[in-house]
Parts: C-alpha cells; structure tokens; sequence
C-alpha cells in the first residue's frame, strides 16, 4: 500500500518490555532450570554446553521477539484500517470501518500491569484477522471509540 | 397479527425419537439385567412426565408477525422472547422430516446472521399454514407490501441417473478398479497379507457406499426454481427440504471440479449466505451435479451477470511453490466480482462479490518472499466457503489488487 512510514502508528514500547521479559523468563528459567539439574549430577561440562546453548537461544529469541515488535503497525485511513504484521509469514490486512461487526478491548493481567491492551476488531466474516496488540490504554480506547463511532456512519451491513 | 400456536402434534413428534432412545435403553438394560422392573418404572413414571413436558412446552411457545419482526416466545421455566428481524433474515427452510411428512406437517427456519443459535424455528406447523406463514415473511424479508402468490420459473432440476453417477465417479470406481489389481498383485508375491487387504478395501466401499446413501437421501429430486423472493432449493429423499434465498444475500460461490467428473464435464455448485453453520454443509448446494456450460449460466443467473473466464494466470516461479496446481491457478476480476480458480485433483473456482467483501488481506510466507509471491485473501462472511484466495501473484500484481479491490469493494458498498 503506498504509505510512507510515517502514517504507520505503532504498538507501545511496552509491549516490546513485556515481550522481552516474558521471553527472559521462558527461556532464562528453562537455561537455569537444566544447569541446575546437570550440575547436581555433576555433568559440568555439560552444563557449560548448556549454559552456552541457553545464552544463544535467548539471544536469538530476543532478536526475533523485537523484529516481531517492529513489524507490527495499522493506519487509520479515511475508510479502512489497515494493519500489517509478521516477520516470516508478512500479513497486511485491510478492515473497512463499514464492515465492522463490534470491537474488543482485550488486556491479560500482565498487559495491565505494563498499562497496555490489545484491540481486536470482528467482522462478519470468520477470516478476518485484525488485532492490534499492545497499545497503551488510553490509545486503546481512543481507537475503539474512533472506530465505533465510524462503524456506525459507514455501517454497511452483510 | 394474533398470536398462533405450533401444531398439537408437536410434542409428539419432537420428543418422539427422546422417547425411541429411552426404550432402546430400557430393553438394552432390561436385557442384560434380565430384570424388567426398572423398565417398567421408568416408563411408568417417566411417560406422564414427558407428555406434560410436552404439552407445556407447546402450551408456552407462541409466535406473531409484528411489523417487520416476527416475534416467538417459548419456554416453561427459563422464558425466552426472540424477536426476528426479518430484513435480515438470510434464508428460509421449510424442513420436513420423514416422520413429520406422514402426519402433513413442517418445520419452518429462519437464519439470521449471529452465532451458532442464531436460527429461529417454528416446529412444527400444519403445512399449509408453514408454506402462508413462509410466503408472508418472504414478502417482509425482501421488503414488499403485499404477500403476492409466487409465480415459481424452474431453473434445474437435477436426474436421478447423474446423481447416481456422480456419485459412483469417485472413491467408489477407484477402489473398485484397484481392488483387483492390488488383490492381484497380493495374491502374487504375498499370499498371507491377501485377506487383510481385502477386508481393508471392503471397509472402504462400505464407508464410500455410506457417504453415497447419505447423499442420494439429501440431494434426492434437487429442483431450482427462480420465485420473486429469491431462489428456492427442493431436495431431499425422505426428509424434505425447500430452501429459499432472497436476493442479494449470496456471500461466496464455489464450483468445483473433481478429478474424475472432469471426463463427464460435470461441476458441482454450492453457494454460501452468512450465518449457516458449518456444520450443515449440505443446506449450501445449489447444483450437486450439472453440465459446467450449465452450472455457469444457472451461477450467471443467480449473480444477474456472466462472470468473467478466469484467464490471469500465475508467473512461471510459481512451480516451485505450486508444482502442481500452477496451470490452475487464475483469476478474473470485473469490479464487480473476484473470481478465483485453484486446486489440482478438485478444481475449485470461488466468486465472491465485491459487495459482500468483509475484509482484504494480502500474505507472504518466507517461501513466497524468496520467489517474489504474495497472495491475496477476500474474505466474505460465509461460513464454511469464507471467501477467495488469489494465491501467489507476483508481489506488484497482490499489492496492486490489494489496493484495486479495496477500492472496488468500497464502490461497490
């Protein structure tokens, strides 16, 4: 779509946060978790091999946790929102105002925590893949608002 | 208009086949416990209370036409008050089960956009007053005054013979031409796994015979007909069912091609309106079986317009992702329509009007990325055929239609 970067608005930083440290936790507690049980058996060098493989996979991990982060964006355009996502499978998905059955506002304990929440918007049709994770809360009720009160002047029905 | 009740009947046939199970376990039970005691409290104790049951069921469940909505209320403890809004209303049965039939009458369905309960129904109704109370609604749902007679044009009817035939040119003719051959070739080098593969092959044709049964009993004598509300599908052996679609609430057409129908050049037509749950997938067939030169006219007609052929073909590069479907894989598009053909052993081509798009997307798997793909997904909201794919364009060609289509569809809205 010809967009420049600039029209592209983006999740909050503190997604990549949340992201990040859930990431550190999954990985880093899995690392600890095998070190620990080597080192008590007294397999040492394996635990080095361990250890070396668990930093690398994290390293990994993290990389591909913040070009994740990077990729997603949406644009508010006059009759459609656009979001695009994913790194090794690019999704681009185009959602009239129109078309738009209801709209979620979705936060898990974590993601309040860290003051942000998903928006998840429904259409008529099962396929429909529009979710816009980790805006900040107030970002995320102005969108819903912005796209409620479009909904309703553009309502186009089935 | 005043309030109506079901038919009488009604308890009787719907708690008919509860109370054909509880006797299937009670004898079960009685049998193995050689001890007819339970039964006979069980039917004793549980019969008055099922008729009671019934009969306040049916005491409660009431429905009226009140302006544009049709108002059903039913239940004896938990009440429920549903109101149907009849513009919105995208389809309407008339179903009539084998056992209703012997006793004249019908159960009458509404579907509606919404979840998986979202179908209203009226079981059952004497069947005239289904076949007056389904024309009056018609006349609601497609927004005009009077409830007119319809004058009923028949479009197709589909003979018993291609039926039968279409459903003996697939799994079945393949496991009867191989079953000899590979018993054949058992036999020769070895004797032991013979009856094994046997018995395999026979489980096979029993399970094919089957699926072929079930259809013959629901496409049995399919008609379509063309009535000024819409579309009307008959089909069925024992249990009957006339299907009418309005106008204007078509989501998706599919037409598909399986491999062995190709040498009859026979199609197979389904179409999709929002709100039918996936789990009926037969109540979508518009044509079960037809000449393709047939099927594109009777889908013209449906649509008011021909549809493009699809000619736009894929670039070379695409073999490498879609070795085998890549000849099949075109497109046609007339700002009105997306058609989209694809799939190797079936030949599938998905219509989805514009009007009806819900949602574009436009994907990329990494595979797709080295090659230079990207596809393109047209989502309607049908709800088993969701919509079409215009699968590996070239990555300028998916961002120009992405962009096209929009615009198209917002025209179109």
């Amino acid at each position: 779509m010809d967009l420049s970067d600039d029209d592209w608005r983006r999740p909050d930083p503190a997604l990549l946060r949340l992201r990040r440290i859930t990431c550190l936790v999954e990985l880093g507690g899995l690392t600890a978790l095998a070190l620990v049980a080597l080192l008590v058996t007294g397999h040492g060098w394996e635990a080095l091999a361990a250890a070396l493989a668990g930093t690398v996979l994290l390293g990994l991990a993290l990389s591909s946790v913040e070009r994740h982060f990077r990729a997603w964006g949406y644009a508010e355009r006059d009759d459609d929102l656009l979001i695009r996502r994913g790194v090794l499978i690019r999704r681009t998905s185009v959602v009239p105002y129109g078309r738009m059955q209801y709209v979620d506002v979705v936060a898990g304990p974590w993601d309040r925590h860290f003051g942000i929440a998903s928006v998840v918007l429904h259409t008529a049709a099962a396929a429909t893949d529009a979710t816009i994770p980790g805006l900040r809360t107030d970002e995320a009720a102005r969108l819903r608002d912005r796209l409620v009160a479009l909904g309703e002047a553009r309502a186009a029905g089935v | 208009m005043e309030w109506s009740r079901l038919h009488p009947l009604t308890p009787l046939l719907r708690g008919g086949s509860y109370i054909l199970l509880l006797a299937a376990g009670i004898g079960q039970q009685g049998v193995r416990d050689g001890d007819a005691r339970f039964a006979g409290v069980a039917l004793v104790v549980g019969t008055p209370l099922a008729v009671l049951a019934g009969y306040l069921s049916w005491r409660t469940t009431r429905y009226r036409v009140e302006g544009t909505e049709l108002h059903i209320t039913s239940g004896v403890l938990r009440k429920r008050d549903r109101r149907v809004p009849l513009p919105r209303v995208q389809s309407i049965d008339l179903v009539r089960p084998l056992a209703a039939r012997i006793f004249g009458l019908a159960e009458l369905r509404l579907e509606v956009v919404g979840g998986a309960d979202s179908e209203a129904r009226l079981s059952y109704l004497q069947e005239e007053t289904a076949v007056r109370l389904r024309t009056s609604l018609l006349a609601l749902v497609s927004g005009r005054e009077e409830a007119a007679e319809p004058v009923e044009r028949s479009l197709a009817t589909v003979p018993t013979g291609v039926l039968l035939g279409s459903m003996a040119l697939g799994g079945p003719l393949v496991v009867a031409l191989a079953a000899p051959l590979v018993l054949l070739a058992a036999a020769a080098f070895a004797p032991e796994a013979v009856l094994p593969i046997f018995l395999g092959m026979f489980t096979l044709l029993t399970s094919y015979v089957g699926i072929a049964v079930k259809r013959l009993l629901t496409e049995y004598g399919f008609s379509v007909s063309e009535v000024p509300e819409g579309l009307r599908l008959r089909q069925g052996l024992l249990d009957r069912r006339t299907q009418t679609i309005p106008p204007g609430r078509v989501q998706t057409i599919r037409i598909s091609e399986p491999l062995l129908w190709r040498w009859q050049g026979w199609v197979r037509v389904e179409v999709d309106v929002a709100g039918y749950g996936a789990q009926e997938s037969h109540t979508s067939t518009l044509l079960p079986v037809a000449p393709r030169a047939f099927a594109e006219a009777l889908v013209a007609r449906v649509l008011g317009t021909y549809l493009p052929a699809p000619t736009v073909g894929v670039l070379p590069i695409v073999r490498w992702r879609a070795p085998l479907s890549r000849r099949r894989l075109r497109i046609a598009t007339d700002g009105r329509h997306v058609v989209s053909c694809s799939g190797f052993v079936t030949t599938t081509t998905d219509i989805v009007p514009l009007t009806k798009v819900q949602s574009l997307r436009l994907t990329q798997g990494a595979w797709q990325r080295r090659l230079g793909l990207a596809s393109v997904h047209v989502d309607s909201a049908g709800r088993r055929l969701t919509g079409a794919v215009l699968a590996h364009r070239a990555v300028g060609e998916a961002e120009d239609l992405l962009a096209v289509l929009t615009a198209q569809a917002r025209a179109a809205r």
